[in-house]
Formats: C-alpha cells, structure tokens, sequence
C-alpha cells in the first residue's frame, strides 16, 4: 500500500478501515540465503539494501523483542556528519546523503529534519580544535561553518552569553545539513520496504545459539528453533559481544548504559541541535515540542537499561550552564540504552574469522545518525563478501594492526569515547 | 456571586484567608489551601485548557498529579512555568495563570478546526505523508507542525530563582502519607528507626483528607492530623512533605524533590526554589496509593467529565461542588461513595449508573436510603455537550439494543477502576503482575529493599490499608536491625468491601462512532489504538511510539492500563499477555533545574588559582584555560598592547635578557621509595635506573596502546626521593596511571607517591642573564660547572627554602625555582627585585607558546593521542632492552608503518601571510571546493621574533622525511590557501648550546 | 546511584569513584607475543551477569579496588583491595549493597 497524501483523504473518507499491516508477520522459514539478528534500524536497513540494491530477497531479520526496541528508539536522534577522520567523514557523509532522499526511498516519512547541528567552542584551543575538524570536513566533501558569537546567537538566541559564567561561548562550528529524524519511523520505514521486497520480519524470536560446522555458520538457534542460513550478519549493537560469545569470540568492545532525558512539550525553543563545548551535552526540540537531551555515558559495564543519577545531575548542570532558561522546564523521562563501546570509538562492519558471519557493531554513541550508512555498506559486505571501500577501515583486525581511528585520542578506554 | 460553587462547610481550607488570583486576565477569588483548580472549580470555570491536536475544550478530570487535561501557564515573566497542572497548584494571594495552546482565546480556538479533519489526523499520519516535494519537510511541512505542536510557551530569560541537592540517610523511608503511610511511618518509627516520610502535599494524610471516613471513631481527617501531629512531634522522624519520590535508582537510592517555595509567590530570601533530595534508605515502604482509571465512553473528555475519586476530593478536602447535577458511572463499587459525597454536599445526584447486572446489595441499599435511583447493566455511551457536558446517553452493557436513554447532567463521576501506583516498584528493577480481581497490575516480586502497601499494593479498603502499614513499618524497622513492639491497631469505620467487574470500553449509542479518547493529553483515541494494531505496532511499546499514547505529561497515569486492555481485546489476547510497559522516572516530571543544584554558570566547575594569580591579576594580565587553572596568557602594558605586541616583546625579552613565568600548574607528583627507578623505567619509555642524584630527566610516557601519553621531567632529590612533573592538563590522568599500576600491577614495588601539585610554586626563570639575576639571592654555587644543565639543588632564596632546577622549555639557559606555595607570591615578588636592575620582566603562557615551537618541544596539540613517539622523533629516546607501558603494542604494524603523521616545521613562503592553526597540508593540485586528501594539519602557530616570520609546527605524512618539501596550507572555512615550507621542527639553536651556556 | 564499599573507607557513593574496567585481564609478561598485548589491551569477555572490575576510590582515599558486580541489575556481590593475583570473583563473598537481604 503506498502511503500519500492521497491515500490519507481515501482512508479518512472510508473510516480509515483499509490501511493494512505496514510488514507482515510471517513463521520463519526453515532456511533463509542470508539471516540478519536483529530488528533494529541498522539490521532492517540492511535487509533493505540486500534486497533492493543486492538482489538478496531470501532474507529474514530475526528480532528478540520487538522491531526498533533497542537503541534506535532510545538515541537522542541527532544525524551528523561532522567527523575529523577520514574513515569516519567520508562513511557519515554517505550515510547523510542516504538520509537526504531516505523519506522518499521508503515511502514512509522520517522527518529527517536538516535543522543544523551546531558544536560550541568556549576557548581557543577548543576553537583550533573546530577548526581543524571543519576544514577536514570540507575537504572531505561535507559542510561546514565557522560562526562567530553573532553566528551563534542568531541560531541559539537563549544561550548564556554573558561574561558572568564559567565557560562562556566564543563561537561554534556548525553542520547546517545536520539536523534530526524521527527514530523509531526510521525502523519503521525500513521494516515497511524491506517486507514488501520479500524481507521476512520475525519479532520475538530471540538467538540463543549460532550452529556451525568448523569455521563455517550453519543457522541459527531461536526461540523458535533452529533457522538455516548461507550467512549471518549480526547487527545487535549494546550486545555484540553476547553474541559473539556464542561462537567463543572476545570483542574489543565494552557494553555501556547513556543516558538520554525529555522534557515536556513546548512551544518551539530551539531549532538546531546544540552541544555545550565544556559538558557532555546535546540538546534539539522535538517536532512534538519536547526538549531531547543527552550527555555522557554512566561510565561503567552495563547491560541495564537504566542510568543513575550522578550523570543525570552532571548533564543537567551542563544544560543549565548552557542555556539558563532550560531551568524551569521539567523532565518528562528518563531512559537508558545500552551502548556497544568500540576500542578506538569508531564502529565495527567487517569480516570475521568465521567465514560467512559478519559483525556490525561497535557503534558507540553514534549509531543512530549511521542507520541508512551502515546497512548500506553491510548489505554490500554481506552480498559481496568483502568490504565495501567505505567500510575497508571498519576492519576488526585494526586493533590488532594498530591502524586504529580515534577520533577523540583517548586510546583504548572505552568509556572515554 | 464568588465562589458560587462553594460548600457552605467543610474542607481543609482556611475561610478565613481568602486569596485573589487571576486566570486568563480574570480575577477570581479562592481560599487558602485551595489548588489552583478546586478555587476555579468553585468559581463555576471548567473549561481549562485546549487538547494537543484536536484543540478540544477540556476541563478537569482529576485532583492531582495524574491530571491529563487541565494545564495552564503559571506566572510570567522568567518565572513562567508551561504545563502546570492546576490540580498541583497551591493557590497563593496574587498567582497569575493563563491557558495555553489557543489562537486567539480559550473560548475560540481558531485550530478546533482539526476536529473536523480529525479522520485525517489518524494514529501515524504524518509518517504516511508531507514527503513531496522532497525540500518540503524541513523548509515548510516541519515548521507548521512544530508551530502547531507543543504546549505552553517557555520563559526565555534565566530563572531568577535556585535550587537546591541535599542528602539523607535512613533505616525506613515511607512513601506516601496516606492511612498505610502514616501507620508504617508510626510504627517503624515507634521501633526506634530512623524515618522520612514523604508526601506530596502540603498536609499529611492523603485519601483520609479526600473521603469522607472515620478512623478510631473520628474524621479520617482528624486522626490524620492527629498522626502527623505525633510524627512531628518524633525526633527519629523527618517528614518531608511537598516531596515527591519521583525516582527509585540502584541500590536502593532514591530521588526526591521538594517543592520548597511554589506555593508562595517567590521564595523568600535565600530559599530554593524547590530542592532535589538523594535519600539513602535501608528499607522503602511504598504507600502510594493508586490512581483511579476513567470509563472510556463517547466524547469522554468533555469539561464536566471526571473522575469519581476527584469529585470525592474537590467535595471533602477543598469543599468545591464540581457540578449541580450528576450522573456516576462506575463499574465497581468504590464510585458509590461518590454518590454519597455529592448527595450529602447538596448536589443533585440524577442516578448511579453500574455497568454490572448485579451491583453489590449494600451499596444499592445505601443510596436506596438516600434515594438515589440506581441503573445496573448500563453504562455512559456517549456525552454531548458545547463546552461543557450537557447530558449523556446511557446504553446497555449486556448487548441490549435498545434506545439510548438520555439523562441531563452537568457532571459525570466515573470510575473503571483503581490502578495500584506500581511505578517505583517498577523503577526499581521489579515487574509488576495482573491481578485479575481487581482488574490492574500489582507489585511482583521484590528486586531491591522495598514494599508496597495498602492501594499500592492494591488493597483497596482501609482497615486493611491501616493494618498492613502497621505491620509494614515494624517489619521495615526489623529489617533495619531494630526490635520493640507493635503499635496499637486503627480502626475504620463503615468501609465497604471493594468489588470491579471490568468493562474496558463502552458500546456507543445506535453503534455510531465517537471519540473515545483514551490518553487525553495526547488525544489518542479508541481507534488509534485499533488502527494502529491493524498495522502491525501491536506490541504495547509499538503501540505507544505509534500512537503517542502515555507519552504527555501525565506519563498516562490514568490511560495506560485503559490503552492496554484495549490492545488486548483487539488482539484476541488476556492482558497479561500483552504485558506492561517499563515505568521510567520521574514518577512526575521535575523541573531541570533541581538535578543541576548549585553547578550551574560561574560555579559549573571550580576555578583553580596560583599562588602568583593576585599579582598577575594587578598587573593587569589577560588570563587563559588550561585544566581548569587560570594562567597570565600576557601582559600588556598599556590598553593598545595587542597580544601580538606583548607575546613578542616578551619572548624577546627572554631571549635577550631575563624574564619570568609562573609555571605552578605542571603536576607535581612526589615518589619516594627504593624501588622508584624502576618504577619510572616502567612508566617512561627512557633509562631512570643510573639517574644521579642532583639530576634531572626528561621522560615520554606511552599509553598501554603504545601511544604517547605525557611527557616531563623527574628529578632524583635523595637516595630514594624523586619529584616527577607532568603536563598541565595531564596532572591527574597521570597520578591515576600510576596508582593503578602500582596497585595493581606491580604491588611489589616499594614506592609510595602523591600530587604536590598545589603544594609547590614553580617559577621558570629564563634568559641568558638569569643566571646572574638568581646569583643576587641564590645561596649555592651557580656556575655551569657546579650546576650544570639538569641540575637540581636545595637551596634558599633570600630567606624562603627553595629547590632549584636548571631545566629549560624556552632553549635558553634558565633554571626553575619551586617554593612551597604559601611562599609562593613572596618569592615571585623577590625574584623580580632582585632583577628589577636588569629590567626582569613576567612573560606569559603565549610567549612560552612561542618559544616552545621555536624549538620544536612538542606539547597537547601535538600529543593528540594519536601520536606515537616515533611519530614525534622521540623513539630515540626509548629503551627497548627494558619493559615500559606501552612498548609492545607501540611496535604494531600500523604504527611504525609508512603513512604516519609526523611533527615537522613549517615556514611560510609568502611573505606577510600568517599561517593558521587547523589549516590542512594538501597536495598544490587539489582544489580548495574538492574533496581530496589532507595529508596533515597545522597545530601551532606562532610568529617568530627571532626568525622574524611566521612559524608553525604540524604533524604530515611521513614528515620527518620532507624537510624541504612545498605543501599547500588550506583553510576552507576561511577560504584560505597559503604556501608553506616543511623543515625540521626545531627553528632556533639545533645543538641545544644556550641551555647549556 | 551505586553505593560502592571501598574496602578503606566503607561504603561511597559511585561518584567518589572513577571506572578502570574489566579486572580479570591479565597483563601480559615483556616479551609476550603481540596476540596477548592485543588480548590484554583491547578484548574483554563484556559479560552480561557477574563481572570483576576495577575502581579507583579516586575523590576518596584513591585506592584501586576490585569489584564483583552483576552487569544486568548492578548489584554489587563483593569488593576488596585491588591486586594482581586476585582471581575473578573471589573476594570474602560478602554481598555490600544493592539488593534486599
């Protein structure tokens, strides 16, 4: 069923009774060519881009919850590209111009908002820092603007810009492309495309085991039984190393709660999305009018959806030091995901040891933003299997190599990142 | 007439203390202990507010926190507070509130248009279309949605007021003072343990306040302030109402907030706003009630249509008659009392409507007494109404076709039952449970030290309500390690056993179709939840994000349940097989402003100041960052000075005769012990173990990835004392590093250590006469012989212990003088007297800057963490015979491989041009608008006095193999492309001689 | 919030303390092969349940300490000193916090 304004005034005409189911609900098969675990947008964007670039249509993404549980519906859902690294820019940015048409590809709107992403600057070496970044931006191929106070004030008028804080403001680099999308419509969209091209969509039905023989993945033990495949792609960020623990493999990836706060619906109050230079904070208003925000990571191994409260009141301190008015404004909920932190904070799409299982994971806090990208580049891993040239870097044998890409220089400690 | 809507009696309200308040630019008149809503309430005003799409009128459904519908802008000005309940607002003299979400007036909402194309605005519409044209989304689509979403209306300016964090620990915190609260606050207390008792109203005593009971043959109300009477009246009790546990974290923390001043106009003098409480309780017993549940019938959100619970509350606590003629529509027995209530206040009860066929005996004898009519097996199907309820038509819950009978009523009570608050239970790891008797969730198994009571649990009758708090609080006390004796039972009066039989959903009149809304705020109705299991989000978390349901304000408090049940029927499923959502903190929402506490502006992080900072801030030095530290960045001499005519006056000033610079915030870190030189030989990639004593070293540091950590010197004071410096900003990290390992790794190591960060001043005294300027108050020999370059001596200054260092990071001869740091502004101020004749002068961190890249020493920008030792032409440097931190993985392919960033020199070639930091070095072919290939960066950037141009140092592929080499310097934010030499990083004295002279 | 018990100081809240990751690691010896520093550096088991960390009781009496902690409800099982032979898990097995006795 195609989805237009059109289909809108049929449906509302007729009661709305005709809208049909937007994927269906299918009993797995016994085999499947290809086996992606799980429904979250990056495991659904790849069974999407199997299908409809790669020709792979016997694909099934198997979910243990329900699709888009995860991660993808627990981001602040902030879609950049505003990397320094090479790698990263240039992996982002196709990701970017994924979302640029995304919308449309899907027949189903995710409100890919290109409301700009601004990061502030506080002092000058933050300021070389910018510039740094923005230029390599630029000269690969992605926007950016260096703003001055005026610049900034024109984007953000609300912040603190008097002398009489810690930290004030002396500019910011900004990616006007960059901006926000409705998270869980992202999953949505891709589990609607992905189904009606032949993808089955297979919700609680959770991996318990990986069936091999030797180096080679036979299928997958579900809570629905055993479901053959011909590869395995394991999209499972905030437990990657679960999974791979089924076949005995150690990850250099550490799992971590972040925590991610709304507050009430309000008017509209900020139009970009805005990050304090001298705090972990990142704060854009929803199209519903809630103020969504977020900081830094609780710190420590976790598997729990939940935070605790020293980071609530850290990131808060920093929103409030930021932007005085936000003071008042009240905190509707509180959540937690669970962060797959990578070694070097740059994620994993790579071959592994294991000849026809894929891993892609080690998404850090930037998972979101890499939806469209990553089941791109992991569709093309899977149906060709190599990486393409935009993922050759997102090896796992990089640790190994030392070619590592941190873009924060904080060497292997994964809840620095 | 005021306050026409007034009970001549009754309510804890003060009559004597009438209060004036404006809403919407009218003044009304309430009474002291009213909330916002029950003062308007008994002005006769219901319609409140506009719903989020739909702008429909709405009133109030409840009396308290759960209230979906009756939001208002409260105050003005940077005081505003959109989205504020008027249920939760204490009414003071003077409060001013304003309705929000409506263009131009409450009465007429030009977007009530939406109500008519409201088929349109089905559950996910906006995901189905506004995708064309492609730009449209963000340049118009978004914008009018944005406009039209949201509620009230932010204040822009900084809040005027403040907030506060406080802590507390105790053996038993109770939640809630309602009967069970107040009974297990009494009992734990008469244990002996330590109790807070929190509640959030004003006045302890919650449904004993609301109802109409009696407890121990006195109002309910009476013995609740009898009971609060004697808790406060406890020094082992701490009660703390207007408090609301909004968050039950791990280990058995807990969030609260007091709203310590909301309920004045603005809080007094150095009082909070409200104030954030972490509490820290051995044993939480949860007595916090339950919410009731609405019927979900046709056009139920119509002002006038409430909740049979707040009609109780507006009647007995704040004696406000909500309507004159009601009808009460119950599918259980508790909404009885609503009719009893509303009878004995003097309202017109038209009829109790029971959706059951048999309603229980003693209830229906109740009203007979009264002679209230009684409807069984029928329910409300559908209300009409303008703005306000005007009748409803009644329809038959047993699939009787008949005609809807019609009643007029201006007030409906319903109830669809009670919902146990099992929210923190929820929080605190636990999964609640379906009871099927009384058609809701209860607490399941416990996960952390906690207990939920009375309607919490979902005991719904009061003598149970009382008994199990008496027997919760001694148990919680026990459990604390304490030991006395029960208290002496309560006892209830007249209360009736509790009974439901669930009707979800009404049928509507002649099956026409209406709106049934079910989370009211959100305006998700019965048929977005329909149709948004028909496509597939049929999963209680797909049908929220879907829908939108429970994801207002009001968190859906009193729509969760109903949406659930909902879901489950039209899957065919029992609920518990549906399941619940996870409840997520804040029980009610909390103002950002209380997690911030004091950390905000001026006080987000400490400001940290040298011993020499009063000083450098009378001469009138510009200041920098650097770790929280403020440093003199320069000093200018008069108000033209530009930092470029100081920094280079005084690196020349340096470089030709004297200068000085405080250097107090390198980390200092003490290590003593016989086994320090080995220890250093781990830790720095250099030999420590033939370190003479009197010697000093310079040392890299990698991290265990075998990438460049710090960098410093370390000083062998004694036979087994050493004095190790790190960089600025790595002072902590490193003590940190070396605590771990010590501890960790390598415990056998006889060493100890710690930060003398803050306990040493340190002045660089530098230049080729400074030698001769500390001869004038140095007591020990100076000369290159006895004092060669790395030295270090004990000495005195004039009168003050000192330690001297003859290190240099200018390249010229220069020693570093520490003190302790009381001393520290006395020695600085002997230093320049003792050069004043030679014309000494301070010089700051930029002039540093400078003359370290002058001589290349690399620094923060270049210890990116990215570099290897090998990357910064320091591999030459490493021991590789010994073990140190890092060496192993420093040896990976990648890292010693061809393609590296390598530090280098960079010169510009055109004249007059200034090099910039952050300017990429690319290939001349590449075109600044192309994407291409940087194959390095500029880090620092200075202009050379001694060179007289411009010099920078960067880091380039391959670098230390270019030297020579022409690059192009780009800058595409600043459109900026210069030509630039590469050459060796060091720019003045190769050899090192001036350090040495 | 975490209520951490430093074996020094008694029982801290978690921002007292600073996080240094999986214990159980074991540092290789000078001379181990490459595959054992990476192992060593980058590799961690990340398992959900029980798991042995370390913590540094930084704003405190700085010690690094050695915690056994459930990574899915964060209740924490046990915590003594740090060192270099303790084997993951062990410790006097006395249960400091998190959960109903």
């Amino acid at each position: 069923m195609h989805y237009s304004a059109l289909s809108l005034v049929k449906q509302a005409l007729s009661g709305n009774r005709g809208w049909t189911r937007a994927w269906r609900n299918p009993e797995p098969k016994k085999q499947y060519d290809v086996i992606i675990i799980g429904g979250g947008g990056h495991g659904l964007a790849t069974a999407y881009y199997l299908a409809k670039l790669h020709g792979i249509t016997d694909v099934a993404v198997l979910e243990k919850g329900y699709i888009g549980g995860g991660n993808t519906g627990r981001n602040t859902t902030i879609v950049r590209s505003n990397y320094l690294l090479k790698p990263n820019s240039q992996f982002y940015e196709h990701s970017m111009k994924l979302w640029e048409g995304l919308s449309q590809d899907l027949n189903y709107n995710v409100m890919f908002s290109q409301r700009g992403v601004l990061n502030l600057f506080h002092t000058d070496a933050q300021r070389d820092a910018a510039v740094h970044r923005g230029n390599a931006m630029h000269l690969n191929g992605v926007d950016a603007e260096l703003l001055d106070l005026d610049g900034v004030k024109k984007l953000m008028p609300h912040l603190d810009f008097s002398r009489n804080t810690r930290f004030p403001v002396i500019g910011g680099l900004s990616q006007p492309r960059g901006g926000t999308a409705r998270h869980d419509a992202v999953a949505w969209g891709f589990a609607r495309a992905a189904d009606s091209l032949g993808v089955d969509i297979i919700q609680k039905c959770e991996v318990t085991g990986i069936r091999r023989a030797g180096d080679k993945v036979l299928g997958v033990e579900t809570s629905r039984g055993f479901i053959g495949a011909g590869q395995v792609g394991v999209a499972v960020a905030g437990n990657s190393s679960r999974v791979f623990n089924m076949v005995g493999m150690k990850l250099p990836i550490e799992s971590h709660v972040l925590q991610a706060f709304v507050t009430e619906g309000i008017k509209p109050l900020i139009d970009t999305v805005c990050t304090f230079g001298m705090g972990h904070f990142y704060i854009s208003q929803s199209d519903k009018g809630g103020l969504v925000f977020g900081g830094d990571l609780d710190g420590y191994n976790s598997y729990a959806q939940r935070g605790n409260l020293p980071t609530f009141n850290h990131v808060v301190a920093g929103g409030v030091t930021m932007m005085p008015c936000l003071a008042r404004l009240r905190i509707l909920r509180q959540w937690g995901g669970v962060m797959d932190m990578s070694m070097d904070g740059t994620p994993i799409i790579s071959k592994t040891p294991i000849h026809n299982l894929y891993l892609n994971g080690g998404w850090c806090y930037g998972g979101f933003k890499a939806t469209p990208g990553s089941g791109w580049v992991f569709a093309y891993t899977i149906a060709h299997d190599k990486a393409h040239e935009l993922n050759k870097d997102f090896t796992l044998e990089r640790f190994r190599e030392g070619s590592l890409i941190d873009e924060k220089g904080v060497g292997a400690s994964p809840n620095a990142h | 007439m005021s306050q026409k809507f007034r009970c001549d009696e009754g309510g804890a309200i003060d009559r004597r203390k009438p209060l004036s308040f404006t809403f919407d630019g009218k003044t009304y008149q309430g009474y002291e202990g009213d909330t916002l809503a029950s003062a308007l309430l008994a002005n006769g005003v219901h319609l409140l507010g506009r719903s989020f799409k739909y702008h429909r009128p709405r009133g109030i459904m409840c009396a308290g926190s759960e209230e979906p519908n009756a939001m208002v802008e409260l105050r003005t000005g940077a005081r505003k507070e959109p989205n504020t309940r008027a249920t939760t607002i204490e009414l003071f003299d003077g409060l001013v509130a304003n309705s929000q979400n409506r263009w131009p007036s409450l009465r007429f909402d030009v977007m009530a248009v939406n109500n008519l194309f409201s088929p349109l605005l089905s559950a996910g519409f906006y995901y189905k279309t506004f995708m064309w044209p492609v730009s449209f989304w963000t340049n118009v689509y978004e914008h009018i949605i944005r406009r039209a979403a949201g509620l009230g209306t932010a204040a822009t300016e900084a809040d005027p007021d403040f907030y506060e964090q406080c802590h507390e620990h105790c053996d038993v915190l109770v939640v809630g003072a309602g009967p069970a609260g107040l009974m297990a606050a009494i009992s734990a207390a008469n244990y002996g343990a330590r109790v807070i008792i929190a509640d959030e109203h004003a006045q302890l005593g919650g449904s004993l306040i609301n109802e109409n009971f009696n407890v121990d043959g006195i109002s309910g109300k009476d013995w609740a302030a009898r009971q609060a009477q004697k808790l406060a009246g406890m020094n082992n009790v701490h009660i703390l109402n207007r408090t609301t546990i909004f968050g039950y974290y791990d280990h058995n923390t807990i969030g609260a907030i007091e709203k310590v001043s909301d309920h004045v106009p603005q809080p007094a003098a150095g009082k909070p706003r409200q104030r954030m409480w972490t509490l820290y309780p051995k044993r939480v017993v949860i007595a916090a009630g339950a919410t009731e549940r609405p019927l979900i019938f046709g056009n139920n959100d119509k002002p006038g249509v409430m909740l049979a619970s707040a009609v109780r509350t507006y009647i007995n606590r704040w004696g406000v008659k909500p309507g004159s003629r009601a009808i009460v529509a119950t599918n259980n027995s508790d909404a009885y009392r609503t009719a009893i209530d509303l009878h004995q206040a003097g309202v017109r009860v038209v009829a109790v409507v029971d959706s059951r066929m048999h309603p229980d005996a003693p209830l229906a004898a109740k009203l007979d007494a009264l002679s209230i009519e009684l409807i069984a097996g029928k329910t409300i199907g559908a209300a009409e109404g303008g703005q306000h309820l005007r009748y409803v038509q009644l329809v038959s819950t047993q699939g009787l076709t008949a005609d809807p009978q019609r009643i007029d009523c201006d007030l409906v009570a319903s109830s669809s039952g009670w919902n146990p608050n099992v929210h923190l239970h929820s929080q605190s790891g636990a999964k609640p449970i379906y009871d099927e008797t009384i058609a809701s969730f209860v607490p399941g198994q416990s996960r952390q030290a906690e207990v939920s009571i009375g309607a919490a649990k979902g005991s719904f009758e009061l003598q149970d309500c009382l008994d199990q708090g008496r027997a919760a609080g001694a148990e919680a006390a026990k459990l604390s390690g304490f030991k006395g004796r029960l208290i002496k039972t309560a006892s209830a009066s007249d209360d009736d056993a509790y009974s439901i039989e669930a009707l979800w959903i009404a049928p509507t009149p002649y099956n026409k179709s209406y709106k049934q809304f079910i989370d009211q705020q959100n305006d998700v109705k019965a048929s977005d939840i329909d149709l948004a299991a028909r496509e597939g989000y049929d999963s209680v978390e797909l049908l929220k994000r879907y829908t939108t349901q429970g994801m207002a304000t009001d968190q859906g408090k009193t729509s969760n349940v109903n949406a659930l049940a909902i879901l489950a029927a039209q899957r065919g499923e029992p609920i518990p097989e549906v399941g619940t959502t996870t409840f997520r903190p804040p029980y009610v929402p909390v103002a950002m402003g209380n997690f911030a506490g004091h950390t905000v502006g001026y006080q987000f992080m400490p400001v940290r100041r040298t011993a020499i900072h009063d000083w450098n801030e009378k001469q009138g030095a510009v200041f920098i960052e650097a770790g929280m530290w403020l440093r003199a960045r320069y000093y200018p001499q008069s108000p033209e000075d530009t930092l470029y005519d100081c920094y280079v006056r005084e690196t020349n000033a340096t470089r030709s005769n004297v200068a000085m610079v405080d250097v107090s915030t390198l980390g200092k870190i003490d290590i003593q012990g016989p086994d320090v030189a080995e220890f250093l030989n781990r830790l720095y990639i250099n030999n420590w173990l033939k370190l003479p004593i009197g010697r000093a070293r310079y040392g890299i540091m990698l991290r265990e990835d075998g990438v460049v950590f710090d960098d410093g010197t370390t000083t062998r004071l004694g036979e087994n004392h050493y004095f190790m410096t790190t960089t600025t900003a790595n002072a902590a990290p490193v003590l940190a590093h070396m605590e771990y390992y010590h501890q960790t790794a390598w415990p056998e190591l006889d060493v100890v250590f710690c930060s003398v960060t803050e306990q040493w001043t340190g002045i660089a005294v530098a230049g080729p006469n400074s030698r001769k300027l500390l001869e004038n108050v140095i007591d020990i020999d100076l000369s290159n012989e006895a004092f060669p370059f790395m030295a270090y001596g004990e000495c005195k200054m004039n009168n003050i212990s000192a330690r001297l260092f003859r290190i240099s990071f200018s390249g010229e001869l220069a020693y570093e003088v520490n003190v302790a740091a009381d001393y520290g502004e006395q020695a600085w101020l002997e230093l320049l007297e003792a050069g004043r004749e030679m014309g000494v002068s301070p010089y700051g961190t930029e002039a540093l800057g400078t003359m370290r890249i002058e001589k290349g020493h690399v620094a923060g920008s270049e210890l990116d963490g990215r570099t290897t030792a090998l990357d910064l032409g320091l591999e030459g440097m490493a021991n590789r015979s010994k073990h140190f931190i890092g060496k192993h993985n420093s040896q990976r392919p990648a890292l010693i491989g061809d393609g590296r960033l390598q530090v280098v020199g960079i010169k510009s070639v055109e004249a007059g041009r200034n090099l910039r930091i952050g300017a990429h070095l690319v290939d001349d072919k590449v075109k600044l608008e192309s994407v291409s290939q940087s194959q390095g960066h500029i880090t620092a950037i200075t202009f050379s006095p001694s060179l007289g141009c411009g010099i920078a140092l960067g880091l380039l592929q391959d670098g230390a193999s270019r030297h020579g080499e022409q690059i192009d310097a780009v800058s595409p934010l600043h459109d900026e492309k210069i030509r630039v030499e590469i050459c060796h990083p060091i720019f003045i004295d190769p050899k090192g001689e001036l350090v040495r002279a | 919030m975490l209520r951490i018990e430093c074996p020094w100081c008694g029982v801290r809240n978690e921002d007292e303390f600073s996080y240094g990751g999986d214990a159980s690691v074991q540092r290789p010896a000078d001379g181990g092969s490459l595959d054992e520093w990476y192992d060593y550096v980058y590799t961690r088991d990340n398992s959900a349940g029980q798991h042995t960390e370390h913590w540094q009781h930084l704003n405190g009496c700085r010690a690094w300490i050695t915690v056994v902690r459930d990574t899915i409800t964060h209740e924490i099982f046990d915590t003594a000193p740090a060192s270099p032979n303790l084997p993951p898990g062990s410790g006097s097995g006395k249960k400091t916090n998190g959960v109903k006795s």
